[in-house]
C-alpha cells in the first residue's frame, strides 16, 4: 500500500460551549498534509457542520491555532507527518480560552487582556506634529523590534500554566506587548506602561517556566519580555519608595 | 493573585535566604564532622548576639518567602481567593515566626 492510501484516524473536539467530547473521523492521508488540510477534509468531505477558523494559511493572520495532539500549534504550518503519533491525531480548540463551537474559540478575553495591559494605541503626538525621527539602533528600539512580529494567535496564551491557574493573569502576549511599548522612544509615559503592567493580573504573576517562548510559532521570546517588566518594576518599585 | 508588593518581598527575602542558607550547611557540616555534642552546640550558641540575628533573620526571611509562595499556591492551585486568601497568607507567616522564634530563642537565649 503507498503512503497516500493510508488513514489517518483523527479525533476532533465537537460540542458547544463548556460540553462537548472527541469524535473520530477518518482521513485520507497525503504525503504532504497539514492539519488544516486535515480539518478542511473534514468539514468539507465528511461534516459540514464542523466550525474551526482560519484565513491566511500561510502563517501570517494568527487565526487557526488550535490543540494539537495536547500542544497548541499554527494548523496551517504544522505538518501531520511531524506530529501525528502514527496514526492517530487529536485535535481540540486553544486552552484557556472559552469554546464557542467545536474548534472555534472566543478570542475576547485574550484581547480583551491585550488592551488592559496597555496595547491599545496611545500617541505621544497629534497628525499636525512632524514624524519624530526614530533611530533603528537606538536600544529601545532594538528591544522593542524583537517582538513587533507578534500576530495575536494565542499559542503562547493557550501553553501558559499560570493563564490555567489564575484567569486574571495578562498572560504573555499581552505583556510581551506591553514591553515593547514601554520601549518604544515614541511613548511618552513609560511609567504609565509599567504600572498597567504591574497592576492586577500583571507579570509579577508569571512563573518564568517558558511554555510560551518554547511554543511561540513565530519564535519570540515573551518570557525574556516578561523578565525586562519584572526588573524595571524591582527598580521602579524602589524608585517609589525613595521619592 | 500577587500584588507588586508580595512580588518584592519574596525577591527580597529570597535574595535574604541565599546565603544564610550556605551558612547553614556550613555549620551543620561542622557541627557533625566535628563531632560537637549537644551541650557543646549550646555552649556556644547560648548568649551569642551573632547566632541570634543569623537565625533569627533567617526565621523571618523564610516565614515570608513561605507565606508568599504558599499563598500562590492556594490560589493558583485551591483557587482561594479575597478575604481568605490574604487570611492565609498572615496566618502561614505567624505560625513560622512563631515556631521559629520560639527554637531561635531556645537554643540563643542564656
Ligand atoms: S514564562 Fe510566564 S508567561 Fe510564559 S508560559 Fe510561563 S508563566 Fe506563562
Ligand atoms: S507571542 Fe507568538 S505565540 Fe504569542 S500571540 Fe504572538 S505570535 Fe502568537
Ligand atoms: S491560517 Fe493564518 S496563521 Fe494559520
Amino acid at each position: 500500500m503507498s503512503k497516500s492510501e493510508k488513514t489517518l484516524h483523527v479525533s476532533v473536539w465537537r460540542g458547544e460551549g463548556p460540553q462537548g467530547r472527541f469524535e473520530t473521523f477518518r482521513v485520507p492521508r497525503q504525503d504532504n498534509q497539514t492539519v488544516l488540510d486535515v480539518v478542511s477534509w473534514i468539514q468539507q468531505n465528511t461534516d459540514p457542520s464542523l466550525s474551526y477558523r482560519y484565513a491566511c494559511r500561510v502563517g501570517m493572520c494568527g487565526s487557526c491555532a488550535m490543540m494539537v495532539n495536547g500542544q497548541p500549534r499554527w494548523t496551517c504550518r504544522t505538518h501531520v507527518s511531524r506530529v501525528a503519533d502514527g496514526d492517530r491525531l487529536q485535535i481540540g480548540p486553544l486552552r484557556n480560552l472559552p469554546v464557542i463551537k467545536d474548534l472555534a474559540v472566543d478570542m475576547d478575553p485574550f484581547f480583551e487582556k491585550w488592551i488592559k495591559a496597555g496595547g491599545a494605541h496611545r500617541p505621544s503626538r497629534s497628525r499636525t506634529e512632524p514624524i519624530m525621527p526614530v533611530s533603528p539602533q537606538e536600544p529601545g528600539r532594538v528591544e522593542a523590534n524583537k517582538a513587533i512580529e507578534c500576530i495575536n494567535c494565542a499559542v503562547c496564551y493557550a501553553a501558559c500554566d499560570t493563564v490555567a491557574g489564575n484567569p486574571d493573569y495578562l498572560g504573555p502576549a499581552a505583556l510581551q506587548r506591553a514591553w515593547t511599548l514601554y520601549n518604544d522612544v515614541k511613548i511618552d509615559d513609560r511609567q504609565a506602561a509599567l504600572d498597567r503592567a504591574t497592576a492586577a493580573g500583571g507579570c509579577q504573576n508569571c512563573h518564568s517556566q517558558g511554555s510560551c517562548t518554547r511554543f511561540c510559532p513565530n519564535e519570540l521570546d515573551p518570557l525574556s519580555a516578561i523578565a525586562g517588566l519584572k526588573r524595571a518594576a524591582a527598580a521602579s518599585y524602589f524608585k517609589r519608595r525613595s521619592e | 493573585m500577587q500584588s507588586m508588593g508580595f512580588y518584592m518581598a519574596q525577591r527580597l527575602s529570597a535574595m535574604v535566604m541565599a546565603p544564610l542558607v550556605l551558612g547553614h550547611i556550613a555549620v551543620m557540616i561542622y557541627a557533625i564532622q566535628g563531632g560537637l555534642s549537644t551541650a557543646e552546640i549550646l555552649e556556644r550558641t547560648r548568649g551569642s548576639l551573632s547566632w541570634f540575628a543569623f537565625y533569627g533573620s533567617f526565621v523571618v526571611a523564610v516565614s515570608i518567602h513561605a507565606a508568599i509562595g504558599l499563598r500562590m499556591i492556594a490560589t493558583e492551585t485551591l483557587k482561594l481567593r479575597g478575604a481568605a486568601l490574604d487570611l492565609f497568607t498572615w496566618a502561614v507567616m505567624i505560625v513560622l515566626l512563631f515556631m521559629g522564634a520560639r527554637a531561635v530563642s531556645a537554643v540563643t537565649m542564656l
